[in-house]
């Protein structure tokens, strides 16, 4: 079905079925017990789920298959949502516009920074990606305020000229259908909400992780990952691997471009820490989490540090008590003392351990784990399958 | 009219003189074998085919185009591929996948932005790479990963993936260095055989006598950085001129 194998066609329909009914997937528990701070299913936290996974699967595009780790793949998530803000200022809340800009600036952002960075490879590469991201996210701050607001953050004011707007809503809207408006569905105990704007992005989500898969399965995929594994053997194949690792740059730059696109149009905001290097750093952590180079890696990767940033860091003292208010007063206050260090603000302390201990045992990610069990359960599948399946991150 | 020739080639690092005045001429259809003693220029020559190194001076041509300040990739589509003394092949690919690979490079050139067609229907590329396998006799492993098998099977297919592209000029750095004996004879053996079907021009840069004499039409020796003798298999072997460059002068 639509140019793919079996296996990737089930694949595809798995994560449409995930992502249409993430709503209740996500709030197993009833809205009022003490579990419900382990729901996920409120908008804001699905949309980024969304967004972040498609932030992941383009970044997985250039480090998954060639290899070249980029350090400042958070530039171009700024400058399209820096784009799609503009496009709300100037003409109207509609998303499409915005979108599309945020894209093509990003792209032509990335054939730049491309252009240069790709004349190094290895830890040269991801430096002088770095350099750039940070250069960027600098001048955010200083020379480009006219463009930024600076530290304010861009966004929108009510005499912007927006020319298009006429009549249209007073928030980001798809012709007309507004990306805030939720759907409350209540059936006993539960609540779920079905948010517009989250479907948009999980739309777009579905299209971006069908193109990834496609360019997975092409013949332009096998180039990228030969680059990865033997850059002298591709050049002496008279292939020249300069175009390749631009266009992959470039479409993962486009990737990230509507990433921050639609961040702006869930929240037509805009501010120079989406630049900064810690969130280059995130979308790397998020593929090396989830399996560089596999096609489901990068979109867990994200969900589960999303999940874990959201939920951990509203865990606060109080919660804690709740939960060891049965064991005697000393033991309860040296039990709450030590785990707040991994919960609220201390969530980062709690990332890094996973992280570490993902690592060390699963170097493949969370994919090579799935792997594991599912060879365990007698699953063969994968052990005939060598086309399009490869050894994971790491050498 | 040689395919590749070699004219006054002079190349120097800092105050070493690897190569001087080199003059050689490859004739199309044959194996010429580059022999001489450690340090003599032989890869440095080789470099120099490929695009790897500029020579200072001297002029590199073949076929009709000279290969000066050319990039490899453009080296290699106008006809030139190139075996390397460890094997290199795309080691985390399946052996299929890298046949595949030189038979895109033959058919769409150096950069073809075919993300959305699919690997899995391009027949004509799938049949040439099996065929190519088939040739070499690897058509059984087609499913491995390339870097979980033997030395000489990656030899093995580090050719098939140079044949895969048609060469007019297949060039050889050492192809049995840390060999064993059966698989050195397998691969003159190979060799001899591409020669047979394909008549395919080949230089080869080697050490091990036994694959020279086995293989070569004709042998140039280079001692110094410069072609001292170059001639016919039978004369080379007693030529006193080579003697010397291999065991020294008897003072």
């Amino acid at each position: 079905m639509l140019g793919l194998t079996k296996r990737d066609t089930g694949l595809f329909i798995l994560v449409i079925c995930v992502t249409a009914l993430a709503p209740f997937i996500m709030n197993p528990f009833p809205a009022d017990s003490a579990m419900a701070q382990f729901n996920a299913g409120y908008p804001d936290l699905m949309q980024r789920f969304v967004i972040f996974g498609i932030f992941a699967i383009g970044f997985n595009i250039l480090f998954g298959l060639t290899g070249y780790l980029s350090f400042g793949h958070a530039a171009f998530l700024g400058a399209g949502s820096y784009a799609a803000v503009w496009m709300f200022k100037l003409l109207s809340y509609n998303i499409l516009p915005a979108i599309v800009l945020s894209v093509i600036v990003a792209g032509l952002f990335s054939v730049i920074i491309g252009f240069i960075s790709l004349r190094r490879s290895g830890i040269y590469f991801s430096i002088l990606t770095l350099a750039f991201a940070q250069m960027s996210f600098a001048m955010a701050y200083s020379v480009l305020t006219p463009l930024t607001n600076g530290e304010t953050g861009l966004q929108v004011y009510n005499d912007d000229p927006q020319w298009l707007k006429g009549n249209g809503p007073d928030a980001t809207h798809f012709f007309g259908l507004e990306m805030r408006s939720t759907f409350d569905l209540d059936i006993g105990a539960w609540s779920f909400a079905f948010n517009v704007g989250y479907y948009f992005c999980a739309v777009l989500m579905l299209v971006a992780f069908y193109l990834s898969m496609r360019i997975f399965r092409s013949p332009f995929g096998l180039m990228l990952r030969a680059i990865k594994t033997n850059q002298t053997r591709l050049n002496y194949t008279g292939l020249n691997s300069r175009p390749y690792t631009l266009a992959a740059f470039v479409i993962s730059g486009m990737y990230a471009g509507l990433a921050g696109g639609l961040m702006a149009s869930m929240d037509p905001l805009a501010g120079a820490e989406r630049m900064q290097w810690t969130a280059s750093g995130e979308v790397v952590l998020m593929t090396i989490l989830g399996g560089a180079g596999t096609l489901l890696g990068p979109l867990l990767g994200a969900g589960f540090i999303k999940y874990f940033e959201n939920i951990f860091s509203k865990i606060n003292e109080s919660v804690l008590h709740g939960w060891f208010g049965f064991l005697p007063d000393g033991i309860e206050n040296g039990l709450i003392w030590v785990a707040e260090h991994f919960v609220g603000s201390g969530w980062h302390l709690t990332l890094g351990l996973l992280f570490m201990l993902i690592v060390i045992f699963l170097p493949g990610g969370l994919m090579e784990g799935a792997t594991r069990i599912r060879n365990r359960f007698g699953g063969d599948k994968n052990k005939k399958d060598t086309e399009g399946k490869y050894a994971p991150a790491g050498e | 009219m040689g395919i590749l020739e070699i004219q006054n080639v002079n190349k120097s690092f800092g105050g070493l003189k690897a190569l001087q005045n080199v003059n050689l001429n490859i004739e199309e259809g044959t194996i010429h074998a580059i022999i001489g003693p450690n340090g003599a220029g032989k890869s440095t020559l080789l470099n120099c085919f490929v695009g790897k190194l500029m020579p200072d001076t001297g002029t590199v041509t073949f076929d009709g185009h000279s290969l000066l300040g050319k990039k490899p990739h453009e080296i290699n589509q106008i006809g030139v591929s190139r075996v390397f003394q460890t094997p290199e092949i795309f080691s985390d690919l399946s052996v299929f996948e890298n046949v595949m690979i030189p038979c895109f490079a033959k058919r769409d050139g150096a950069f073809e932005l075919n993300a959305l067609s699919r690997v899995q229907g391009q027949s004509d590329i799938r049949d040439k790479a099996e065929q190519m396998l088939i040739d070499v006799n690897m058509i059984d492993k087609r499913d491995m990963i390339a870097s979980s098998m033997s030395r000489g099977d990656k030899r093995r297919l580090e050719m098939a993936m140079c044949l895969a592209q048609d060469p007019k000029l297949l060039l050889l750095d050492e192809p049995t260095a840390g060999m064993a004996r059966a698989d050195t004879n397998n691969t003159i053996e190979l060799l001899a055989q591409i020669q047979d079907k394909r008549h395919i021009t080949m230089a080869v840069i080697e050490h091990d006598m036994h694959v020279v004499f086995s293989l070569a039409q004709k042998i140039s020796v280079l001692a110094q950085g410069t072609v001292i003798v170059e001639d016919l298999p039978e004369n080379i072997k007693g030529h006193p001129k080579v003697q010397e460059a291999y065991l020294g002068t008897a003072h």
